[in-house]
């Protein structure tokens, strides 16, 4: 669910993270870009799910390999352990089962990566304390018209990820100019980068 | 007349190549001296890299693109798809039709004459498989001067042999378009064929396959086995949209005589089928249809028999097709993905079924010509 004019600084941080040559799935890859940018910089043999017809389109016009598909009905055709790293960019706020989505990242992956954009950060707080849901760079959608049904803060994602058996692997937390932001990210920070793998003791052997 | 039609590749003249080697069959018998009918559209490069097989699905042709000079009205089956500036753009790729081996559009068939006895090889023309196509197809290839196909499309039972293609020849084939296919058919599509089948065979026309002998057609069977056919290829709201309960002449007449609209068309289709087509070479490609399991060799493992290909994939199936099913598609992704072949896999929302890979759809249409884009990029590359 990308805002199409929001510069996505996420894409370095995710690069960053990616091992060279990785296998990496791209849940809702929009048209693309994330997976033609990873393939760039890391030589990342990238697939993306993806359900709007246009942005398939796109993803072909990309040289993107692109599913057609609903990311919370169709994963199952993804074998166990398939990807190195499976990514869910700006797209968990816009699922309906969550910790479905998420539970299936680490049964294709590896690893998971999501981003997504942090309602704590102190300029959505100030929209609802003046009364109104936020509309943002970020969080581009009026209340009505909105593919975000999910939303989330920083602090309420790290709850969900130690409730469910996720472990956080690294974190990194963005303000809107893409600068990194350390000291009160839930505040501070509307972007909310995360990598994460299966907790141990719930890592069957 | 043909200039008005700026997209069309115009006037094409059908060509024969001959081939006196024999080739062997996956039945276990051998074929000798044998011509197969094609024909070519745009210009092959000096690199010989931007060829595109086409092949053709159960009741298709050679003819693909274009009209014929002495027959404007006659064109191709895929005239919507292939041309200049259409999304297979023969301005940028040499585009090749071809008809099977036991067709009935000029290529040696249960039609043409059995050179032990000079009469029609009728019911002793061989059964064939799309194995058995895909070999004479890399013989015309070999012919032609073409090594490698830029990409090889097919439709339906055309998608079988793209994906057959893949396996057979993987060195040989840059791209695959499966569209509307599926790795085999189901007990269902299966028994829709023995249907056809029985409703030819049980005609008194048939004369166990030596009709021509008797100067007969089993025009009434092969009409049947059309009208089948037909409704497999059309969905329930596409046959509801198009003809609901409408009837003929306003009213019923409590007779067997044509009555609703759906009634007069199956039997329109059937007549003008059994006009044109051999009912041999429908029994032959019903059970090229039937046979068609290339992970049959491998306990049915679909990923394992995919392993040799080496071609980037797109597959395309239609929402409302029950014949070849978008899951029938989803399986061939699957096994794609197993083994980490480059595949692009769109599910296009479109009403009519079956038929809908022969139709103009935009949506459709215009991933095809971003696909053949990215090839027409690579070539240049």
């Amino acid at each position: 669910m990308t805002g199409s004019g929001v510069q996505r600084s996420d894409f370095a941080a995710i690069a960053s993270w990616i091992k060279p040559d990785a296998r990496v799935l791209d849940l809702g890859c929009a048209d693309g870009s994330l997976l033609r940018y990873l393939t760039e910089q890391r030589g990342s043999i990238g697939y993306g799910v993806e359900i709007d017809d246009d942005r398939v389109l796109s993803c072909v016009k990309n040289g993107v390999n692109v599913i057609q598909g609903d990311i919370e009905r169709r994963l199952g055709e993804f074998a166990d352990a398939s990807f190195d790293y499976v990514v869910l960019s700006q797209t968990l706020q816009a699922v309906r089962s969550s910790e479905r989505v998420v539970r299936e990242m680490l049964r294709v992956g590896r690893e998971g990566i999501v981003t997504f954009p942090n309602f704590g950060y102190w300029k959505n707080r100030l929209h609802v304390m003046g009364g109104h849901m936020p509309v943002s760079d970020n969080i581009p959608f009026e209340w009505y018209d909105t593919p975000n049904i999910h939303l989330c803060t920083i602090t309420d994602f790290e709850g969900f990820c130690s409730a469910y058996g996720v472990h956080i692997l690294e974190r990194i937390v963005m303000n809107n100019d893409g600068g990194t932001v350390r000291l009160l990210p839930n505040l501070l920070g509307s972007l909310a980068i995360y990598r994460f793998e299966r907790a141990p003791s719930l890592v069957t052997t | 007349m043909l200039s008005e039609n700026k997209n069309s590749v115009g006037a094409v003249t059908p060509q024969k190549a001959r081939f006196d080697a024999p080739l062997a069959l996956k039945c276990g018998s051998s074929f000798a001296g044998y011509e197969l009918a094609y024909e070519t559209y745009g210009t092959l490069n000096a690199a010989r890299s931007n060829a595109v097989l086409v092949c053709h699905a159960l009741n298709a042709s050679h003819h693909v693109a274009g009209c014929y000079a002495d027959a404007p009205d006659n064109t191709g089956w895929w005239d919507n798809m292939i041309g200049p500036g259409k999304p297979l753009d023969t301005n940028r790729f040499f585009v090749i039709g071809v008809n099977n081996l036991g067709g009935c559009f000029g290529s040696t068939g249960p039609l043409s004459p059995n050179p032990a006895t000079g009469k029609p090889w009728g019911a002793d023309f061989p059964v064939v498989t799309v194995e058995d196509w895909v070999n004479a197809q890399a013989l015309l290839a070999d012919q032609l001067g073409i090594h490698r196909f830029a990409a090889v499309m097919g439709g339906s039972l055309g998608a079988m042999q793209a994906l057959s293609w893949t396996i057979q020849y993987p060195e040989r084939v840059g791209h695959a378009l499966v569209i509307a296919g599926a790795p085999n058919l189901s007990a269902q599509n299966i028994a829709f064929n023995e249907v056809a089948r029985q409703a030819i065979i049980t005609d008194p026309d048939f004369h166990g396959g030596h009709y021509y002998e008797h100067n007969t057609k089993p025009t009434r069977g092969l009409r049947v086995a059309r009208m089948v056919g037909h409704i497999t290829y059309l969905s329930d709201d596409e046959m509801a949209s198009k003809f609901g309960r409408l009837l003929k002449n306003g009213k019923l007449n409590y007779s067997f005589d044509v009555e609703f609209e759906i009634e007069s068309y199956l039997r329109h289709q059937g007549n003008k089928f059994s006009d044109y087509f051999d009912a041999n070479t429908y029994l032959r490609i019903t059970k090229v249809l039937d046979y068609f399991d290339p992970a049959a060799a491998y306990d049915g493992n679909l990923s394992l028999a995919l392993e040799p290909a080496t071609a980037a994939f797109l597959v395309v199936s239609f929402t409302t097709d029950w014949r070849f099913s978008p899951e029938r598609s989803r399986e061939i992704v699957k096994a794609l993905l197993d083994n980490r072949s480059a595949v692009s896999y769109a599910e296009i929302d479109a009403p009519h079924g079956h038929d809908a890979f022969l139709l103009d759809d935009v949506r459709y249409h215009r991933l095809v010509a971003a696909y053949f884009d990215r090839i027409a990029q690579e070539l240049a590359a």
